[in-house]
């Protein structure tokens, strides 16, 4: 199953590596990651997916837990959430594409944030599903560039994770 | 407040740690640090011959009297050399503090001479690490680094210290923190009561009930707890390779050891056991055989301080986070409290059963080697060296054949005298591991049990036992060959000695240790090695190297059939199998 984890770590130079180093270390995947800091400039925020059954996931949570530089975890897909990713895409525009594209940017809520004579930057926010549904309806041949930043999530209503 | 540079707030702060003992080997990273140390005098410093030898003795030290042991190593190569140590006592959770010089902050990452990144480097084989940015956050690093090194599951930690941080001439104000806060580390404290009294009812319902304790219950200090639990309750006990120790060898609920060489009625009786109490214990592979078979009837209670251990290969039905004594302790209470009693006609009839297996096939009730021939048996030493030692000796081990006849046959009554690599399997551990059991017991006497193989991986630390003057026994069981790789290929292998056979090229052991200025004594014959070893015991002020050529053909039994053997699958000897 594919699981979100979220993580408020101590934002020290080799956490990253130490989160990084348990996954290789241990044979655990990692479908996508991400990290900055949060408002609080001493902790940093990761999130990151990963694909297992309970029992390896159980095993993922621990030893995260484990880390000295990791101050709270939680499984956001334990319960209800919200995941986020982002998308930057070039896309060939040119003559009769040049709506076509603007069209799919339009029914999947994007933006087109750069413009040239040639080509669209796009820039499309959802769940990863939506922005793989984007891609597909642009059609491969149209795209020269994408870039993906990584699911980042948050447990909807009153539930925080924080210290 | 006071003033002091890098160096000496780091020497300061290992005293206000209650350092006095430190094990190491300077090089140019770390000699503003090794300057510290000359001009004071409370922290004694022991230089080894090899990095290597600098970790296993810190390693023997500490598991020989709970203290964490320090290492303190150069860059570079000093800090690659200490690698195996440190892996070692991280597979034992054993705690080490490990200090090693690095290349100026300015050089860091230009490939500079002797720079390594030590953190890099370490960092799968450690509990925590840091990099020291600035001279002003030694005191509080190194308060950090005893404090995550000893507590919780413990483990070695690297602080890894750039030259400059270091120079004398850059001091700032030092105090030593009194307290920690560290809002990213909880170690376990108390059990979940819960747990604890659903544990107890497990236990008391029992018929066929095993306690299995391992290394957790040595290191947790949890030793007499556990004996008073298992005396109370009469029920049997079995330990891991690491939990020697931890419940008297020497008494009759004691089955031996469990696991690959384990004896036969421990493990047939974990097999067939209902209810299993698994306490400081990690169920590993060397223990369960193939996970799948694992004690099918068995419902298993799980005592660990270090969640992360508990259902990882072996799911517990009562698992119980928290620190050994504090849970033993909290079900003795219970016991003591509670009216309910085990089903003595089950108990009794489940003993009678174990004493059957133990006549059956047990390494104590009768010997399983051969006992009429002309060549010393490595069994036979063990028993010796045993009985004239009156089982009071520490006895550190390498690792292969003779370290599972010592584990057999060397009982012991008390937590923390059996000291070997048993995670990690560290061949070269032994000697370097009994020169610091004997610099923290001087007065006791100190057994490196040891193969021709493995002596020679950290022979070197002969001359650090001739400079700090450490009358320790060297046994080596020399079976000419590389024993327990031997025993797989003529097992598995159909006999190819591929590459465990020296050809003539060993060593003369008696000139070698002579050459270090040790006593050397060769023991050939099968009617001289009694009164052979006796008089080398007899000798107390030097280092003796004892070369026993034993039988070269014998195999260690009970050997668990591998793969997909359960526990209770087992070699008997080379023909027999259950
Ligand atoms: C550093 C290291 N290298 C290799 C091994 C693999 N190994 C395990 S036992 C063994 C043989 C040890 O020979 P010896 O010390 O003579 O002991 P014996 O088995 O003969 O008693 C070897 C090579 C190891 N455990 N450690
Ligand atoms: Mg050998």
């Amino acid at each position: 199953m594919r699981r979100i984890i979220s993580v408020l770590m101590e934002n020290e130079p080799g956490a990253l590596s130490r989160v990084v180093g348990l996954f290789s270390q241990r044979g655990y995947n990692i479908e996508s990651l991400t990290v900055a800091p949060t408002e609080d400039a001493t902790l940093s925020r990761l999130t990151l997916v990963t694909i297992g059954n309970d029992h390896k996931i159980e095993q993922v949570t621990k030893n995260l837990n484990k880390l000295i530089d990791v101050v709270k975890l939680v499984d956001l897909t334990e319960g209800a959430h919200i995941e986020r990713e982002l998308l930057l895409v070039k896309v060939r525009a040119t003559g009769a594409q040049r709506d076509e594209v603007k069209r799919s940017v339009d029914i999947f809520r994007g933006q087109i944030v750069d413009v040239t004579s040639n080509m669209y930057t796009v820039q499309v926010a959802g769940t990863g599903e939506k922005l793989d549904a984007f891609l597909q309806a642009l059609g491969e041949h149209t795209i020269m560039e994408v870039v993906r930043s990584g699911v980042s999530g948050i447990a909807r209503g009153e539930k925080v994770l924080s210290i | 407040m006071e003033l002091l540079s890098g160096g000496d707030m780091l020497v300061r702060a290992l005293q206000d740690e209650g350092v006095d003992l430190i094990f190491g080997y300077p090089g140019g990273s770390a000699l503003h640090i090794y300057d510290a140390i000359f001009r004071q005098k409370e922290i004694k410093h022991v230089l080894v011959r090899h990095e290597q030898g600098a970790t296993h003795a810190a390693d023997g030290y500490t598991r020989s009297t709970g203290k964490t042991g320090v290492v303190l190593v150069t860059s570079g190569p000093g800090a690659t050399n200490a690698i195996t140590g440190i892996a070692t006592a991280y597979m034992d959770s054993i705690p080490m503090v490990v200090i090693s010089g690095q290349v100026t902050s300015d050089k860091i990452g230009e490939d500079a001479f002797q720079e390594t990144d030590m953190v890099g480097c370490s960092r799968p084989i450690v509990k925590h690490s840091f990099l020291v940015k600035r001279a002003e956050d030694i005191p509080e690093v190194v308060k950090k680094a005893f404090y995550i090194a000893s507590t919780g599951r413990p483990g070695p930690v690297v602080i890894d210290v750039p030259k400059d941080v270091t120079n004398p001439a850059d001091r700032f104000p030092y105090e030593y923190p009194e307290k920690l806060r560290m809002r990213s580390y909880t170690p376990a404290g108390k059990g979940h009561s819960g747990q604890i009294r659903k544990a107890v009812a497990l236990l008391l319902s029992a018929r066929r009930p095993v306690i299995y304790a391992g290394g957790g219950v040595v290191q947790g200090n949890g030793a007499e707890l556990l004996t008073a639990l298992a005396q109370r309750l009469n029920y049997p006990v079995t330990n891991t390779l690491m939990g020697l120790g931890a419940y008297p060898g020497s008494d009759k609920r004691f089955l031996g050891m469990l696991g690959m060489h384990g004896t036969f009625e421990a493990n047939t009786a974990m097999h067939h056991a209902d209810v299993i109490l698994a306490v400081g214990a990690r169920f590993d592979d060397r223990v369960t055989n193939t996970p799948g078979k694992f004690c099918p009837g068995a419902k298993i209670i799980h005592i660990d301080v270090d969640p992360a251990s508990i259902s990882k290969t072996i799911v517990a039905d009562v698992p119980i986070v928290g620190t050994v004594q504090s849970v033993l302790g909290e079900m003795l209470e219970m016991l003591k409290s509670s009216d309910d009693e085990p089903d003595q006609s089950a108990i009794v009839d489940w003993w009678r059963q174990i004493d059957d297996w133990r006549e059956r096939h047990g390494i104590y009730a009768a010997p399983r080697y051969r006992t009429d021939g002309e060549m010393i048996m490595p069994q036979e030493v063990i028993k010796a060296v045993y009985d004239i030692t009156e089982g009071n000796a520490f006895v550190t081990s390498d690792v292969g054949q003779h370290q599972m006849f010592a584990a057999q046959y060397y009982l012991f009554d008390k937590p923390r005298r059996w000291i070997n690599s048993g995670g990690l399997g560290t061949m070269g551990f032994g000697l370097p591991a009994a020169l610091g059991v004997k610099i923290a017991h001087p007065d006791s006497e100190v057994v490196c049990v040891t193969g021709e193989g493995s002596i020679q991986m950290c022979i070197q630390e002969l001359s650090t036992a001739t400079q700090y003057h450490l009358p320790v026994k060297i046994l080596c069981l020399n079976n000419q060959a590389l024993g327990m790789v031997k025993q797989w290929q003529e097992m598995q292998y159909e006999g190819r000695l591929s590459n465990s056979v020296y050809e003539e090229s060993l060593p003369d052991f008696v000139k070698l240790a002579e050459a270090y200025g040790h006593l050397g004594m060769k023991i050939e014959r099968r009617e001289e090695l009694h009164d052979k070893l006796h008089e080398a015991f007899a000798i107390k002020d030097r280092t003796v190297f004892i070369d026993v050529y034993v039988d070269p053909s014998e195999h260690v039994y009970p050997m668990q059939v591998m793969p997909n053997g359960s526990m209770r699958d087992m070699w008997l000897s080379k023909t027999e199998r259950t």
